[in-house]
């Protein structure tokens, strides 16, 4: 695993929202074949890296930088990234009227991927991850998230992803809501996306998903930053001892140094 | 596989928006050669040179002369887009034109620069492959028409209006005027003074025309006034679809299409009635449609308003036979100096009547929508029902939309439900789409694609397709 290339290299980021910093200097490397998870309390600033990694447009970058496979990528549009082999798993996926999932997914595989696949072998190949991850045919002739249960949603993300088959797959919070069943399978899905070249970074405020997707590396994420990180055992630590412990540790660390 | 799944795969034109203009396509004219052409302006002696062209009886030059006199004497709208409307210079149009002798049967007979002009279009295409019947107008008359043989032999009549008048005059003169008299607005008093060609529907008892039948209409020469005239009669428990389309060619200055169309469901009987409005930007489309629906008749106005420069229309229903049930189902979109005034106006004039209104518009670049409805319910008719709903999607800050409903209920035994709403193409729903590898035109034009598409099922594939197309084109470089 040493002598692989990163696929993400973030180096002193700092993020703006409205003129709110809320990114302040983010530090992390994935190589690819790796999994790291993200850990940290609602308003730690975790879905706000998420989002700029993706370039939602409210996320501003003031300063540092954000490489992938080398390249700079912090003054490019959401689909360019998305070409490039970057996707996000929403947090909240926001609904499509009128857009059957069908139509959607052929069109953004197809945007992707570059190419018009033929109707045929796509079909093939959704329908093969569908049974994998329980997706009933009903599905495809529905609208985009609309009148989706959370579950529904989270499906329908992971779906995607496993069709778009990205080098870089951000998951942001892709457990919440989901019952122990569709954890399960949700989790199974994010398995199958694992290879030598890809890498995933898990974005999540529960150890609970991590019983099923084992990360190589856990980082705590703390007012805009991490804090500490450490090995799987880490997100372990964190569930049986709170943030507070983390806290604590890293504000000991910074007084014993 | 359900067909609304195969429509999708259809409906779904993968082109780049990099390899296309934003451009009217239908934008092109050809050179005047006309049989007769008017002066420009309107007399008494045009109209009764129109008549006697026609060949007329007298009845129907008296109905003329006595609408010009009522066009002459009516103030224009005070309400609308005033401002657009008194830009009107009624003294500049030219009334009449006559492309050619008569309406052909076969292309093949049609003039070459006309027959040019619809290949262009795509008509004979689209009657090979899914139409029943067509008609064809250019300028004021029917250049061609034709009818499957089969409906034919089951007795449908579907001719030009001024055919129909010579071969039928005893239906026509009974049906004409029934449903939208003369006097009943400025512009149904100029058509009626005016009117050339349109279509004459006439379905016999119990006869289903199960594959549509179409008119296009296509304005050729600059100023001209197009003022056709529509009856459509559905006797007791038959069916038919009607389409219509137009287009014109792009000028610099303007020109006035006026149609009249009346729609006769008798008890029992469904019409369909399909409008997609594409006119060039230099086209006032003031329209007056009106139907009458009578015990357990059902009609439907499908109005598609994607052209023009100001569009004033507002398909009206009367539901006057107990159970009666009409739909409007529309949709507008406003480009820069375009306004789309459109509506629907349903008339509850009997017990247990229903009326569904879906209105959705879609304004950008500074154009502007207006949907101006009326629901009016006469005392008696109990059991009414009513759904009025009205989208408006706004495009970018300097676009308006505006909602005008009246509600007029002299029943208390009723059920009335409105629905309105405006709203912004949402930034999380362009980052969504963009994530997921669509550009920012893309992501838009599959944004309004969705939000249309309570009108787009209702489409024959053919035509759904194309507004796709059309929508995905005006989409352009919109947003940005």
């Amino acid at each position: 695993m040493t002598a692989q290339k990163p696929i993400l290299e973030i180096v002193d980021l700092h993020v703006n929202v409205e003129d709110k910093e809320i990114l302040k200097g983010v530090n992390l490397t994935i190589k690819a074949g790796e999994i790291h998870a993200i850990m940290g309390r609602n308003g730690s600033g975790k879905s706000t890296l998420s989002y700029t990694v993706m370039g939602h447009p409210r996320y501003k970058v003031t300063s540092g930088k954000m490489l992938y496979k080398g390249e700079e990528i912090s003054q490019m549009s959401p689909d360019e990234r998305a070409k490039l082999g970057i996707a996000l798993a929403f947090q909240y996926p926001v609904a499509i009227p009128g857009v059957s999932v069908s139509n959607f997914l052929r069109k953004t595989t197809n945007a992707c991927r570059g190419r018009e696949i033929p109707v045929k072998e796509f079909r093939q190949e959704l329908k093969a991850l569908m049974a994998k991850l329980g997706v009933k045919d009903e599905f495809l002739s529905r609208y985009v998230n609309d009148g989706f249960s959370g579950g529904e949603k989270k499906r329908l993300e992971i779906l995607q992803l496993s069709l778009l088959k990205p080098s870089l797959a951000v998951l942001d919070e892709t457990d919440s809501g989901l019952d122990i069943d569709a954890l399960k399978t949700v989790s199974e899905g994010v398995n199958a996306m694992v290879s030598p070249e890809t890498a995933i970074l898990l974005i999540t405020h529960y150890q609970r998903m991590l019983d099923y997707v084992q990360p190589d590396f856990v980082h705590v994420f703390q007012d805009g930053k991490i804090i500490t990180s450490g090995g799987k055992e880490l997100a372990l630590e964190l569930e049986s001892r709170g943030y507070e412990w983390v806290q604590d540790t890293t504000v000991n660390q910074a007084v014993s140094v | 596989m359900s067909r609304a799944e195969t429509k999708e795969d259809q409906a779904t034109p993968d082109l780049s928006l990099n390899e296309i203009g934003n451009d009217y396509k239908y934008g092109f004219h050809d050179e005047e050669d006309y049989i007769f052409k008017s002066g420009r302006g309107l007399t008494r002696e045009i109209v009764e040179k129109i008549s006697a062209m026609k060949k007329e009886p007298q009845w129907m030059l008296d109905f003329r002369l006595k609408a010009l006199d009522i066009f002459m004497k009516k103030p224009m709208p005070t309400w609308g887009n005033c401002q657009m409307l008194n830009d009107i210079d009624f003294q500049n149009i030219f009334y009449y034109i006559k492309p050619s002798m008569k309406g052909e049967k076969n292309w093949e007979d049609v003039p070459d620069n006309i027959k040019n002009t619809f290949d262009r279009l795509g008509i004979p295409e689209a009657e090979r492959k899914f139409l029943a019947g067509v008609t064809a107008q250019y300028e004021s008359e029917v250049v061609y028409h034709s009818i499957r043989e089969d409906l034919e032999a089951q007795g449908v009549i579907f001719l030009d209006m001024d055919s129909g008048l010579r071969e039928h005059e005893a239906i026509v003169r009974e049906h004409f005027a029934t449903v939208i008299p003369a006097a009943d607005n400025k512009f149904s008093a100029l058509n009626s003074a005016v009117w050339s060609g349109g279509s004459f529907i006439w379905v016999p008892p119990g006869v289903k025309v199960e594959i549509p039948l179409q008119a296009y209409f296509r304005i050729n020469a600059e100023n001209m006034g197009q003022f056709e005239r529509t009856l459509i009669i559905a006797e007791p428990g038959s069916f038919v679809h009607y389409i219509e389309g137009c287009t014109a060619p792009v000028y610099s200055s303007d020109s006035l299409h006026s149609a009249v169309v009346e729609l006769i469901a008798k008890p029992g009987a469904h019409i369909r009635y399909t409008t997609i409005q594409n006119w060039s930007r230099n086209v006032y489309n003031l329209v007056t449609k009106r139907a009458v629906a009578h015990e357990d008749a059902k009609v439907e106005w499908v109005d598609g308003n994607l052209g023009s420069k100001l569009t004033m229309k507002y398909p009206a229903i009367y539901l006057m036979g107990p159970r009666a049930h009409g739909e409007v189902l529309s949709i507008a979109f406003a480009g820069e100096d375009q306004h789309q005034d459109a509506g629907a106006k349903i008339i509850h004039g009997a017990p247990d009547t229903t009326s569904i209104i879906v209105s959705k518009s879609i304004s950008k670049n500074g154009g502007r929508t207006s949907y101006r409805g009326l629901i009016k319910v006469y005392p008696n008719a109990k059991n009414v029902k009513s759904s009025v709903k009205c989208d408006a999607l706004l495009l970018d800050e300097k676009s308006r939309s505006d909602t005008y409903p009246t509600m007029e209920i002299d029943e208390k035994e009723v059920s009335i439900e409105h629905e309105a709403t405006v709203s912004k193409v949402g930034e999380e729903q362009l980052f969504y789409l963009m994530s997921r590898g669509l550009t920012q035109d893309e992501a838009t034009a599959m944004i309004v694609n969705g939000f249309f598409e309570p009108f787009t099922k209702e489409l024959p594939l053919e035509y759904a397709v194309e507004l796709n197309r059309l929508i995905q084109l005006e989409m352009e470089g919109s947003v940005g």
